[in-house]
């Protein structure tokens, strides 16, 4: 496994008030994403195990797309990834901030 | 939790799917939520991926505002399989059960015992059982979903034999030993783990609820795993010793009436179905109908 951390500035905070959501399972070419509303709301930091070794940069640069693209400020984000491809990385960050934005029951 | 549109599959959601749609909306409490971090001690020594619930998702919900207790399994990760905190999980909600006299709900979705972890696997499923067995004789029903990808397999198998009532859709596969290690074990004459409708003519959904093995038969929805388990809890509860010596009567009729079929195809014409060919491919409905009209019928014992 490779662990890698990045915290970065997000100009947007996160939408809802939900203290967490989660999405994903931990399966070949799939990946956890859980979103816990705990940091201040311009930082967000995300944290991931990975099977696939040796792809420091193309995590680097999703996470930079999704902070440019989506509300994550105030997010600590955990990865546990079972090899999913970019597209699919990109897709379930995606999911997790918009599953925390939503009302709460 | 969310709600999600009807016409959901049951076979393809999460685990965390099943649960918003099978549960009252917003009713679902988790324990030991995935933000604990309770993850495996085990799989980081193979330098294996965690999963923040280790597969095992538990917590308090309604269903038609009746309280339950509620376990699902994550079939995608590790194949559902149980490993010690996946296990414990469950054991601590059957015990907690005990306690609050709560009926449990288990959503099924294993292929068995996680071998990376398999000593604290297998005495995991002997605490689970003998915990379900407590349970249940304190008067409580123990209620087992099965139509997800893995099917319940291995030590799932015999925790689904410890439940009051089982219900499995077509989808849904229920036994102790899967496909490919009866054919690694006894040959490929004795079964072909390649032939996916001789796997679903012998373990699948329509074979069990035919034999008895599993009390309702459902569409692959959770609005129908809804309705289903909504009259499962309405049965009357309970387990003692006249209970099991009928079910082993039973059991030993079973063996009497089928012991010499080859196939589940045999053991349908014996139950005087005309065209047991057929029955793969019957409609949901169709089947049922046709079922009941012959099916063995199954036990609250198992």
């Amino acid at each position: 496994m490779e662990h890698l951390s990045y915290t970065v500035t997000a100009p947007r905070a996160a939408g809802g008030t939900r203290r967490q959501a989660i999405i994903g399972v931990v399966a070949s070419g799939n990946l956890e994403v859980l979103a816990e509303r705990v940091l201040a709301t311009d930082t967000c930091t995300v944290d991931i195990a990975t099977a696939a070794r040796g792809f420091a940069p193309v995590w680097q640069a999703v996470i930079a797309d999704f902070v440019a693209l989506r509300a994550a400020g105030g997010l600590r984000l955990s990865i546990n990834d079972g090899g999913a491809r970019p597209d699919t990385v990109a897709l379930r960050l995606a999911q997790v901030v918009r599953l925390i934005e939503e009302p709460e029951a | 939790m969310t709600a999600l549109p009807s016409g959901l599959s049951w076979l393809e959601a999460s685990a965390r799917q099943r649960l918003a749609a099978l549960l009252d909306p917003g009713s679902f409490a988790e324990f030991i939520g995935p933000e604990q971090r309770e993850r495996s001690p085990h799989l980081r020594l193979f330098d294996l991926p965690e999963q923040f619930d280790d597969g095992m998702i538990v917590g308090r919900a309604t269903l038609c505002r009746t309280p339950v207790l509620v376990a699902a399994q994550e079939g995608r990760f590790m194949g559902g399989a149980f490993g010690e905190v996946h296990g414990a999980k469950l054991t601590g909600l059957l015990r907690a059960a005990a306690l609050l006299g709560r009926d449990v709900l288990i959503l099924f979705d294993t292929g068995g015992v996680r071998l990376q972890e398999a000593n604290a696997g297998e005495l995991a499923i002997s605490e689970i059982m003998r915990a379900i067995v407590d349970l249940r004789r304190a008067g409580n029903r123990v209620i087992g979903l099965i139509g997800g990808r893995a099917g319940c397999y291995g030590g799932g198998g015999l925790i689904a034999g410890c439940c009051s009532a089982l219900i499995v859709s077509e989808q849904g596969r229920i036994s102790v030993s899967g496909p490919e290690v009866i054919e690694t074990n006894k040959g490929v004459e004795e079964f072909d783990s390649r032939d996916r409708a001789l796997v679903w003519r012998t373990m699948g959904g329509k074979h069990r609820y035919l034999i008895g093995g599993a009390d309702g038969y459902v569409a692959d929805d959770p609005a129908a795993f809804r309705a289903a388990t909504q009259s499962a809890l309405g049965r009357s509860p309970g387990l003692d010793l006249s209970m099991l010596h009928a079910e082993h009567q039973r059991l030993t009729r079973r063996l009497a009436r089928f012991g010499n079929a080859r196939d589940g195809t045999d053991v349908w014409s014996t139950l005087g179905i005309a065209d047991p060919d057929a029955i793969p491919g019957l409609a949901d409905d169709d089947f049922r109908h046709l079922a009941d009209a012959c099916r063995e019928v199954a036990d609250d014992a198992r």
